[in-house]
């Protein structure tokens, strides 16, 4: 009698566990099929979410994630519309909208608009940040070095080699740079930072820079740091050495920064209000219809010259018109009051004139079978 | 990654060559019968998974074989952007790195095991054998940070400028090639690292075996008058040499797919052959994990997801050969050694 309960218990246990590996085992088989079916595995996790309008989906860029998920939490405490962002970089939120997994994608780097018509896609520009160049040098404070254009490109090429190099310290007078060398760090992961970075390199000093610009490329010289904490702490720890990073970044973590000449020659020091001034000047109207906009080296004297513009992608041909003007809606309530959002995070709002632009000539291609769903 | 056949469980009764089981003729109840179906599933789950893995990898990276052919393992650079896909860079500091953490992790692993099995007392045994342990247990990205912070720095400042300021700074491969950029940021940083991150695992595998020399047998040495350190490196060790090797290639496999820790401190440089360990470069998992999240080519995909088979192939490769040097060995002394 006893023996036959416990062999029933025994049974119970077993015949649990094999369903419970019969269902993991399911699962498992399912996942692997759909992940072989679809080279993406990066964003394959967005497949299986339930479609709903109180809820909007966003993934991509990393850069502006901080500021999306708090204009998220604002927003869903005025609207009760909740966002779920998804911070995986650039590439995955490019793949993402291109496979109508979420409801907008995001970009540090814009899509060209050849790219944008074969993928139905509309773009427009959310929020602005800059790019700050950091050191390390023993009795250099922070913004007290200048450095040219010419002379930034010609340390990331390797060709000036020593902090004391004359074209350095004729930059420099009354700043004691030491005789040692230069130790050059970048990012060694596909980066938005890189892609505005190299892309200033290019504009401002096409003839000494001639490594190209994208999102990674084959650098002449240095050592890769991963993110920007990996370029920030490599920095930090290597006296000597000179980087690149966010300007948030530098800022919370009280790096040396350097101040920059731009287009009109003018030395600045990185600061909102110079960020805001590359924004303002640049020539928003003739990016349209793509919005293609490359804010690096703007015209104005007081603007920051590695500036970039972070973008958000919608399909153009929208499934449901609810979820494509919940998104909107979203967006529209970011332009028009998450400024103060933005300069608490150490991010620059797009200007109230570029929002007309966005809101006028890109919003009205978002349709419902060709009715636009804005406003 | 890599799992070597150990015989971990001392067999005093000597080697058992059938498992336990009732008698023939008993009768079978049906709970047994469910547990060996149920242990039947889980062992094909296994398998299912090992080559259902293999699978995946072939099939996504088909695309870049294709494409790239074996140019993907006779260029060196790897730029995406440039179309450029070559692995000889990664393999070249996948496989300088590991030989740094192996130099530097198995003759120290070993002597600590031996400290902990035949030099102290064993309550210190205990205390310091779980303290290793432990290491073992620390996220990879935690060896990682404290390497840029701690380790990066004395490398760059102190010991670099020393070993160049002697005559092995010109000793090839030690003497600072094109890309140096101050020896911090290095592969030998990150194989510096790597050693001590598989330290651990030699080092209780080692010390597991050791524990396993028969007492017998090395009080017979020490009846012939052997010291101390000869019944260590000719009885303990011939003893237990298979199970050290063993050891070794669990290190080395876990070195050779380490990647967080790696991808922090190698210095990432995807375009050039290292000339000198001093010299930045990169490893295969820890490109990977750099480009990942960027790759939005099919190709750049495709091209990252061909790294990881031929990390999976040489971790495959590793693990055949440890086998077949474990078997030679057992041959040759005959049975266990």
């Amino acid at each position: 009698m006893k023996k036959s309960a416990r062999s029933w218990r025994l049974m119970l246990l077993v015949a649990t566990a094999l369903v419970v590996t019969a269902v993991a085992v399911a699962g498992c088989g399912s996942s692997s099929s759909s992940s072989t079916g679809n080279p993406a595995p990066a964003i394959s996790g967005f497949t299986q979410v339930p479609m709903s309008s109180d809820t909007i989906l966003g993934a991509g860029a990393s850069f502006p994630a901080p500021l999306y998920m708090k204009w998220g939490s604002d927003y869903s405490g005025t609207s009760g519309v909740k966002l779920n962002y998804q911070s995986i970089g650039s590439g995955g939120g490019i793949s993402a909208i291109e496979a109508k997994t979420v409801d907008f994608g995001a970009s540090d780097a814009p899509l060209k608009e050849s790219d944008l018509t074969a993928n139905g896609l509309a773009q427009f520009p959310m929020v602005v940040g800059g790019v700050v160049v950091v050191v390390h040098l023993n009795g250099v404070t922070d913004g007290q070095l200048k450095l040219s254009p010419d002379v930034l490109a010609s340390i990331y090429m390797g060709k000036t080699t020593m902090w004391n190099d004359a074209s350095i310290t004729k930059l420099n007078p009354g700043v004691t740079l030491p005789a040692t060398k230069i130790n050059v760090v970048h990012r060694s992961d596909g980066s938005g930072t890189t892609w505005i970075f190299t892309h200033y390199l290019t504009d401002a000093a096409g003839s000494i820079w001639t490594a190209g610009a994208d999102k990674e490329i084959p650098w002449p010289v240095g050592v890769g740091g991963k993110g920007n904490e990996g370029v920030a702490t490599s920095v930090q720890q290597l006296s000597g050495s000179i980087g690149y990073v966010e300007y948030a970044y530098a800022k919370q973590t009280g790096m040396t920064t350097t101040q920059l000449q731009n287009k009109a020659g003018a030395w600045v020091k990185p600061s909102i209000a110079s960020f805001t001034a590359a924004a303002a000047n640049a020539d928003w109207k003739a990016s349209l219809p793509s919005m293609y906009m490359v804010l690096v080296n703007q015209p104005g004297k007081t603007t920051w010259p590695i500036t970039g513009a972070s973008f958000i992608l919608m399909q153009k041909d929208q499934a449901d018109a609810a979820r494509g003007k919940a998104a909107l809606d979203f967006f529209n309530w970011a332009y028009t009051n998450g400024a103060a959002a933005a300069t608490s995070l150490d991010y620059v709002a797009i200007p109230a004139s570029v929002y007309d632009l966005v809101q006028k000539q890109v919003w009205p291609a978002v349709t419902v079978s060709g009715t636009p769903i804005w406003p | 990654m890599s799992t070597v056949d150990l015989e971990l469980t001392p067999s005093p009764s000597g080697p058992r060559d059938a498992t336990p089981s009732a008698p023939r003729g008993h009768r079978l109840g049906i709970g047994d019968l469910l547990f060996r179906v149920l242990a039947t599933v889980c062992g094909i789950t296994v398998a299912v998974a090992m080559f259902g893995l293999a699978g995946v990898l072939v099939y996504n990276s088909w695309p870049a074989i294709t494409t790239l052919g074996t140019k993907m393992l006779t260029t060196v650079a790897w730029s995406p952007s440039q179309g450029e896909y070559g692995a000889l860079a990664a393999l070249a500091g996948t496989a300088l790195s590991t030989i740094v953490a192996m130099v530097i992790a198995v003759p120290l692993a070993l002597v600590i095991a031996l400290l902990l099995v035949e030099l102290v007392h064993p309550a210190v045994s205990r205390v310091v054998g779980t303290a290793i342990e432990m290491l073992a247990a620390i996220p990879s990205i935690v060896y990682g940070m404290v390497g840029l912070f701690v380790i990066v720095p004395y490398i760059q400042d102190h010991l670099v400028p020393w070993v160049l300021s002697t005559p092995l700074g010109n000793v090839p491969g030690i003497k600072p090639g094109l890309q140096f950029q101050g020896g911090g940021l290095s592969i030998f940083t990150a194989g510096v690292v790597l050693a001590f991150m598989v330290l651990p695992f030699i080092t209780a595998v080692s010390r597991d075996v050791l524990k396993m020399v028969p007492q017998v047998t090395k009080e017979a040495g020490y009846g012939m008058g052997s010291t101390t350190w000869e019944v260590m490196h000719k009885i303990s060790m011939r003893y237990a040499n298979s199970g050290i090797v063993g050891a070794v290639f669990i290190g080395l496999g876990r070195a050779l797919g380490e990647t967080m820790a790696v991808a922090y401190l190698i210095g990432s440089v995807y375009t050039d052959m290292p000339r000198s360990i001093f010299d930045p470069g990169t490893s295969i998992a820890s490109l990977i994990a750099n480009q990942f999240s960027e790759a939005t080519r099919t190709l750049d995909l495709s091209a990252l997801i061909a790294l990881g088979l031929i990390l999976f192939l040489i971790t495959v490769l590793f693990q055949i050969l440890a086998q077949a040097w474990l078997s030679r060995v057992q041959r040759a002394t005959g049975g266990r050694a």
